[in-house]
């Protein structure tokens, strides 16, 4: 740019200027329609008031904000204490995303590991095993899921028929089976970053540690893991996001005990039942758990490698 | 196959190999190999890129299974031990330091794994860098040092937990022509200094020559010669050894005549030379013959019986030396070597000069193939 300023005047920055304005453009409207608008409008709709039967009524309110935190008895005329019900399903979300991304990490890594590991020939096959499952829509396979669990299903009959079991496991409609549910949905979101990153780990380094007398485990734990750790994050953070605000795996393998935050803002919107400005609070509530949340982490993470960690 | 260790073995010889073979599915990368490791010995793996050079130390190191044969460290087997069971450490050719350690951690690595305490292993770690003269650097990452800065670390590191044998893999080959050569001389002190006996891998013959106190010069999978630098430099046992170390002059010539251990040789165009006969080439063998080209030199008439006459193609100016081209009267190219320190005893002559070319005794080899 400062070459093209000294040559050609200022009309070959112009023309830089001009032409990145240009090219950026698509990116900048796909943003702003995609992500940008869609949140304005819930953060705006979460300040509106309910109308019957779904929809809004374009005044000004916070009542669905005190809906979220505040009980206020049944005719809405009592003190205000705080409202439980809602921040306990956020907290069971908070739980349960969190133990279906631990269950992904732990049945992922080694996935990933496996894949990166293969002859170089390979590893696109085995990439593209992986993702087959993912061709189906994500409803089918969790009701194929829910299917398999139940407590006549396969894996029953065949716990049964092998002895292990007298009789069925009931698994569909627990909290388990709603993390199962998402380890399946989101599995390969954890696999795709950790596999990325083991393909460019320099095998070398294992070789260095054993050669200094470290055992397998130790290399993995001091070597291996430190130089693959931001797939792990990676891979960590696009299974929990999702997984908080899913409401598939949780409705059809978890029923009404095990209600998550995504099921009680699709509720809000469903038929003429909803409440659209406290579905939309509730978006708004855990956009910013989910942000507060990743920077907690990146700060941590920024605290530990200035360290020396 | 496995003879028993002497205890005199057990002192003297570090590493062992015995009929070692590494076959991969078809492809047999070693076939074979037997070698004894003196202990406290400076030892070069020498040969092309492929020959097994590599291979041969990686199974020392135990980052590759032997498929025949056996391994044995100071009499103990250890072919079947992971390499984190083996008391050797490994200089890596791309240094293989842990980018997210500081330096000290780096060499402190190694002791920590042998149980010392992070302290004591930390203490260690800087005399060590203090050895290598990176004290200053010890807080940094390895990303932030030059190549040679890293290679040194490299080095620390696997002498840090007191190897019984220190395997270094082409660890110079990434550094530039003059730093390499005062790493050399480096390397070659800390292996007197520490007393550590030392298996290092080049494909550089000047390297190898200049630091082993023992070479074995390798190809194809096979062991060509086992020898002193002087030994395979000078007496080099066949033609690839010959034409791999140094620069020489390789002839086809037939053997005439066999007289008190002398062999008379045509060379073509009339030619004749004699040199030391070799058991097994008889008369009437058609061989090849080295002649090195400092061990010649020209003059314009005949010193000896044995001037070949030719006319000079060619001077090359190399700095120490003058290489000349000498094309022998319908006979093969010649090319004499003249230090230029010696150039007030021995002639230089202009090219298309007709003149001698004349050989130091002893100076020609016949070899067996």
């Amino acid at each position: 740019m400062a070459a093209g300023a000294a040559s050609g005047g200022s009309a070959t920055t112009d023309t830089y200027k001009e032409a990145r304005t240009w090219l950026l453009l698509p990116a900048w409207v796909t943003l702003c329609i995609l992500i940008l608008a869609p949140v304005l409008m819930m953060l705006v709709y979460s300040f509106l008031t309910k109308e019957f039967r779904g929809g809004v009524i374009w005044e000004f309110s916070l009542a669905a904000y005190d809906q979220f935190f505040f009980d206020r008895g049944l005719f809405g005329d009592d003190p205000p204490k705080i409202e439980w019900t809602y921040i306990a399903i956020f907290w069971r979300s908070i739980w349960q995303a969190g133990a279906a991304t631990l269950l992904s990490l732990v049945i992922g890594f080694p996935t990933a590991y496996f894949i990166a590991t293969r002859a170089e020939n390979m590893r696109p096959v085995w990439v593209f095993l992986i993702t087959i499952p993912y061709w189906v829509n994500l409803l089918i396979r969790t009701v194929s899921m829910k299917f398999l669990l139940r407590d006549q299903g396969p894996l029953n009959d065949f716990l049964i028929n092998i002895g292990l079991i007298d009789s069925p496991l009931h698994i569909v409609n627990t909290n388990f089976a709603v993390q199962l549910g998402l380890f399946y949905s989101y599995l390969p979101f954890m696999v795709l970053p950790i596999y990325a990153a083991v393909e460019r780990y320099n095998f070398n380094l294992s070789e260095a540690a054993a050669d200094l007398y470290a055992s397998k485990w130790t290399t993995l734990r001091r070597i291996l893991l430190p130089a693959v750790k931001p797939g792990v994050i990676a891979g960590c953070i696009l299974v929990f996001v999702p997984s908080m605000g899913s409401f598939l795996a949780p409705d059809l393998l978890g029923g009404a005990k095990n209600f998550m935050i995504g099921s009680l803002i699709e509720e809000q919107f469903k038929g003429n039942a909803g409440n659209w400005p406290f579905g939309a609070a509730a978006s708004m509530i855990l956009l910013t758990m989910v942000l507060i949340i990743l920077m907690i982490f990146a700060r941590q993470q920024a605290k530990a490698e200035k360290s020396g960690g | 196959m496995l003879r028993e260790a002497h205890l005199s073995d057990k002192e003297n010889i570090a590493i062992d190999v015995r009929d070692a073979v590494k076959r991969y599915g078809d492809f047999t990368a070693l076939k074979k190999i037997s070698l004894s490791i003196m202990d406290n010995e400076f030892f070069t793996l020498l040969g092309p890129s492929g020959c097994g050079k590599t291979t041969l130390l990686r199974m020392i190191a135990g980052f590759e299974d032997v498929t025949e044969g056996a391994i044995f460290l100071y009499g103990d087997e250890i072919e079947n031990l992971p390499p984190n069971k083996r008391p050797v450490n490994t200089v890596f050719q791309n240094y293989a330091l842990f980018p997210h350690m500081t330096i000290l951690d780096n060499v402190a690595f190694g002791l920590e794994m042998r149980g010392a305490s992070k302290a004591d292993a930390r203490t260690k770690a800087g005399e060590m860098l203090e050895l290598v003269q990176l004290s200053q650097f010890s807080a940094r990452k390895p990303s932030q040092l030059s190549g040679g800065q890293q290679q040194r670390v490299a080095l620390a590191r696997a002498l840090a937990p007191q190897p019984k044998v220190l395997l270094l893999d082409e660890p110079l080959s990434a550094l530039d022509l003059k730093l390499r050569k005062a790493m050399q001389l480096e390397l070659k002190h800390l292996q007197r200094e520490t007393g550590i006996t030392f298996i290092f891998v080049t494909h550089d013959q000047e390297e190898a020559l200049t630091m082993s106190d023992r070479i074995a010069v390798m190809s194809a999978g096979e062991m060509q010669q086992l020898g002193s630098p002087t030994d395979i430099y000078e007496r080099p046992h066949n033609m690839f050894v010959a034409d791999f170390i140094g620069e020489t002059n390789l002839l086809e010539v037939s053997v005439d005549g066999i007289a008190d251990g002398r062999a008379t040789c045509h060379l073509g165009g009339g030619h004749e030379l004699t040199c030391n006969a070799v058991d097994g080439i008889g008369v009437g063998s058609k061989v090849h013959m080295s002649i090195r080209p400092e061990r010649l030199y020209m003059s314009a008439e005949p010193t000896a019986s044995e001037g070949l006459h030719g006319r000079v193609k060619d001077n090359i100016f190399v700095g120490t030396d003058i290489t000349t081209i000498v094309q022998l009267d319908e006979g093969p190219d010649f090319v004499v070597r003249t230090s230029n320190s010696d150039r007030g005893n021995k002639r230089i002559f202009e090219p298309g000069t007709e003149m001698f070319v004349n050989m130091e005794r002893g100076a020609a080899r016949l070899l067996a193939d």
